[in-house]
């Protein structure tokens, strides 16, 4: 797409281009490149200039067992999260979209989750999942130690997967709603006709025509995961106990600014770029097929 | 062969009232079309009958029961929608049988069943194509396919044919008064297009503002409109409507300008004088001869077998139909002579008919 | 429509009322736990009816975060960053949209790609750039001069840790703006610019009196997810901010809410609910007030 009509004063289109492109190139294309070389080098231990060092630094992390298991539990952070909010968000738009009474009310209050700070979050459900005060510590009433996310990796994975999951699942609902608001009345109704009910036509009409923006928050569900997860996970595990919730993002943090290791880190920081480009690529093959009608 | 009727039915929207209350009973086996302008509440009038809107008051009748509380698949409605609302990510075969999958038909019957249908109105070749790779007038096709395929015991179509191009139109036109013929099927049938109403219906239904104006065969209508509002939106061209005033003694009509058209004094008919309109339409309207009324030619619109001329009368616009073939220059003066008996009189207040100077009001 | 459908009807409202109470529960407990004394709040389960504490724990959480300064650091950082996305990527989506050079495109992308990666991925050497922000600079001139001597410079050092720059720079050096006012530029009708160019206004008029008064909309909504979302940071501030004793933002100041009396002894649940309160409320305020513009940013910042 290109405008026919243009200006010629190029002063003009430089000057206003240039803030924008000297903050990108400093705090984007410097620090990702400065973060390709450090993954490539390694500081002497004695000083002097980084000497390369080809591939070994992603040797290193490769072969690093805590690295792999951090992957893991990115992974399945990443997808039980996705599953959870996008299913849990697909329920209540699909019923809010049915626009019964009080409907204004509910859309209004679903997607404030998003709002919340994650570190807000991440307190609030450490709080409720507390074992000696809050909500599931009366658990320990029946046996005690049943439940201690301070010391179960488990649930103190679960407890950040809900915390997540309850975040996102306001913004998903946003999306799936105004998907839903867009496919055209008549083809509910013309569905109406043809004898189908209220949830078989949820079933076999709108949630297949709303396919595109489930793929489109998948991907964005998952890259979120992988990045947005740090906040929460400081104010609540701090990646423990014992590295239960030791994420990939959290352990590029522990390696670069607790153990100072910029080489090991920036090594990790390429390769959940690589991650992210790949989702991200994904994901505008599928904005190509976002609108299903014309 | 089922009736509808509807008893005193209206519908408002919150506080805005799109029909204030309506009765009208449509026959078996008839092809009724709506007729109106735009925003008159054709559609919703269409709609409370399909059930897709919930009616404010009165009854609607199917077939003898009052099905206001019916759910649109329990009306045995079928409907062919503006836009076709087909379901974008399913086939032509898919389309079609969506009804009878949701009516849990087995397989084999639904996909005879399809095959019949999509034959019937030409779409054989193309049961695997999604709507996105069909032109406008297959779209068109499906949809009446789907609406067919339930042999619905009422057909309901909202404009159609107006997403079509000039020449599918009348083309589609055809196939939709043949479906009729062959089926049977009482039809409603909503168009703001005069032209596709006369040529498509049994009866007219002329709306306005959530009112009927008149129902009617098309001949009637045309002929015998119930009011200045019909006389003008039905024909091309619409009638000519000229504000005057009635002489009874003297059985004059005086025009605005002074002008007189006189009555026959045997068919003058039995009204009080005082200020009425008359209406004449084009072709009661001949152009030439060396008495009648003046009036000054402003152009000239060119049919081909016709010509219509466009004067001034009175202040008013009135649209002629032109003998010669030679039309004058604009701006040339030129004789209107009115066919006094094809007159018709309107009340210059409520635009009621008021009869003809002929006779049969 | 006309539809008996009273069980799925009552299914319906179940479900939605379901959905709102999961959705609204961790809220309604913190401000629950907010309002209840040291011992009530550590009471298991804790009582779901309210106390009496809510402004007592609301002012101690206020006082022992320091919070007065606290929220004003993150009030000026969540309206920088807003601000600065606003006319930042308004100017350069003009650049890229309303003239013809030949980098245009080039340039369009390189602001584009920078969507794809978050600050997350790449904070190890962000932070580098962050104690001297002229260091790129640097890097580049001593790549240069390792070819021509000649041109060796020594830049001066811009430490921008523990500042409001060093908070609001980086975040606002992506493109979430410049493709949102793009998109909107291209459906601005061509023969509005003729219409103002033909009334004799230059770039500059057409960009100050046309554009930026059509864009409103689009600034607002913008706008609003900006200050939320700058607003919500955390990972960042807690690295640009060395000396958290003296500078903090809202969020990071929730890292230290949840002390204990003593060693063994339960935190001050209360008082940290409180404080969680007070962080959470600016942005959901901004949302209640602004939904209709937070939503609709959402959806055109994400296309
Ligand atoms: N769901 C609705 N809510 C509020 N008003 C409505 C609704 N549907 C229709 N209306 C109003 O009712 C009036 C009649 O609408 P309707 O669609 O029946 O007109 P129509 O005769 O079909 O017009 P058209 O030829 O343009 O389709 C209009 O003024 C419209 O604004
Ligand atoms: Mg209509």
């Amino acid at each position: 797409m290109e405008k026919r009509v243009t200006f010629n004063n190029l002063w003009i289109a430089a000057a206003f281009i240039a803030p924008q492109l000297f903050l990108v190139f400093t705090f984007f294309y410097w620090p990702t490149g400065q973060a390709l070389y450090w993954s490539l080098t390694l500081e002497p231990p004695f000083g002097g200039g980084n000497q390369f060092v080809g591939l070994q630094n992603f040797k290193a992390v490769f072969a690093d067992p805590h690295y792999w298991d951090s992957v893991i539990r990115s992974v399945i952070f990443a997808i039980t999260v996705t599953l959870l909010s996008v299913g849990f968000a697909a329920v209540l738009a699909l019923f809010a979209d049915r626009n019964l009474r009080g409907h204004q009310l509910y859309k209004f209050l679903y997607f404030l989750p998003y709002a919340v700070p994650a570190a807000a979050v991440g307190l609030a459900f450490r709080f409720t999942f507390t074992p000696e005060a809050g909500f599931l510590g009366a658990l320990n009433h029946l046996h005690p130690g049943l439940w201690d996310p301070t010391r179960n990796g488990w649930q103190a994975l679960l407890q950040i997967i809900l915390g997540q999951s309850w975040k996102m699942a306001g913004y998903n609902f946003i999306f799936l709603l105004a998907a839903l608001q867009s496919v055209p009345r008549p083809v509910i109704e013309a569905a109406a006709m043809d004898g189908a009910g209220v949830l078989r036509r949820m079933r076999e009409i709108q949630l297949p025509l709303i396919t595109p923006t489930f793929f489109f928050l998948f991907v964005i569900n998952i890259t979120d995961s992988f990045v947005d997860s740090f906040g929460m996970i400081d104010v609540t595990t701090k990646g423990g106990p014992s590295r239960a919730t030791e994420l990939m993002v959290y352990k590029i943090y522990l390696d670069g600014f607790e153990s100072k290791d910029y080489s090991l880190a920036a090594a990790q920081s390429i390769i959940l770029m690589l991650l992210i480009v790949v989702m991200t690529v994904l994901q505008f093959r599928f904005v190509e097929r976002r609108v299903h009608y014309s | 062969m089922t009736q509808i009727s509807l008893n005193g039915l209206s519908k408002s929207f919150g506080k805005n009232t799109v029909i204030p209350g309506l009765d009208l009973d449509v026959q078996g086996g008839e092809f009724l079309v709506l007729l109106g302008p735009s925003g008159c509440g054709k559609s919703t009038l269409l709609r409370l009958i399909a059930g897709l809107e919930t009616a404010s008051g009165g009854d609607i009748m199917i077939g003898g029961a009052r099905a206001n509380q019916l759910e649109p698949r329990e009306r045995g409605c079928a409907m062919v929608f503006q836009n076709y609302a087909l379901y974008p990510h399913m086939n032509v075969r898919q389309n079609i049988g969506y009804a009878l999958k949701v009516a849990g038909v087995p397989r084999a019957e639904r996909e005879a069943r399809v095959a019949e249908v999509a034959k019937s109105v030409g779409l054989g070749e193309l049961l695997e194509r999604k709507p996105a790779e069909l032109s406008g007038g297959q779209r068109q096709r499906v949809a009446m396919g789907r609406a067919m395929i339930r042999n619905p015991k009422i057909f309901l179509y909202d404009e159609p044919l107006s997403n079509l191009d000039a020449r599918l139109r009348v083309a589609m036109r055809i196939e939709i008064r043949k479906l009729h013929q062959k089926l049977g099927t009482t039809t409603l049938f909503v168009t703001h297009d005069q032209v596709e109403a006369m040529t498509l219906a049994d009866r007219i239904v002329v709306m306005n503002k959530g009112v009927i104006e008149q129902v009617g065969t098309p001949a009637e209508i045309y002929s015998n409109p119930a009011s200045t509002y019909v006389a003008s939106f039905v024909g091309t061209p619409g009638m000519n409507l000229l504000n005057g005033d009635f002489d009874a003694g003297a059985a004059t009509i005086r025009l605005k300008d002074g002008q007189v058209i006189a009555l026959p004094k045997d068919a003058s008919p039995p009204l009080p004088s005082g200020p009425l309109v008359c209406g004449i339409r084009a072709e009661d309207l001949a152009t030439g001869g060396a008495k009648g009324l003046n009036a000054t030619l402003q152009f000239t619109e060119e049919l081909g077998a016709s010509r219509l001329v466009h004067t001034l009368l009175a202040g008013e616009t009135v649209i002629a139909q032109h003998a010669g073939t030679q039309p004058p220059a604009a701006g040339a003066a030129i004789t209107l002579q009115a066919d006094v008996r094809k007159l018709h009189l309107f009340d210059a207040v409520s635009g009621r008919n008021l009869g003809h100077p002929g006779g049969n009001a | 429509m006309v539809e008996r459908t009273p069980l799925i009807n009552l299914l319906t409202h179940a479900v939605l009322l379901l959905g709102l109470v999961i959705l609204m529960a961790p809220l309604a407990l913190v401000v629950i736990a907010a309002s209840h004394d040291f011992k009530t709040v550590n009471l298991s389960p804790m009582p779901l009816i309210p106390g009496g504490h809510l402004w007592e724990n609301l002012r101690a959480a206020w006082v022992g975060n320091n919070f007065g300064q606290v929220m004003f650091t993150s009030l000026v950082v969540a309206f920088g960053v807003a601000a600065g996305k606003i006319i930042l990527s308004a100017m350069s989506a003009f650049s890229i949209v309303y003239f013809r050079y030949r980098l245009r495109m080039v340039f369009f992308w390189i602001i584009f790609i920078t969507l794809m990666l978050p600050l997350e991925v790449r904070i190890v050497p962000t932070y580098a750039v962050a104690a001297n922000a002229l260091s790129p600079y640097q890097g580049l001139i001593d790549a240069l001069a390792s070819l021509v001597p000649a041109i060796s410079i020594k830049l001066p050092e811009w430490n921008l840790l523990n500042t409001y720059q060093g908070l609001i720079l980086p975040l606002v050096a992506t493109a979430t703006g410049t493709f949102l006012y793009r998109q909107f530029f291209l459906t601005v009708p061509e023969e509005l610019t003729e219409a103002a160019r033909m009334d004799g206004a230059g770039a500059l008029r057409f960009f100050w009196d046309v554009l930026l008064p059509l864009s409103k909309t689009n600034m607002a909504a913008l706008g609003v997810i900006m200050f939320v979302w700058a607003w919500n940071q955390y990972l960042w501030p807690i690295l640009v901010v060395t000396d958290q004793n003296h500078f903090s933002t809202a969020t990071m100041q929730l890292s230290k809410a949840v002390p204990g009396l003593a060693f063994g002894e339960p935190p001050v649940w209360n008082t940290a609910m409180a404080a969680t309160l007070i962080v959470m409320v600016p942005p959901l305020i901004v949302v209640i007030l602004a939904q209709r513009w937070f939503v609709r940013g959402l959806i055109s910042t994400e296309k």
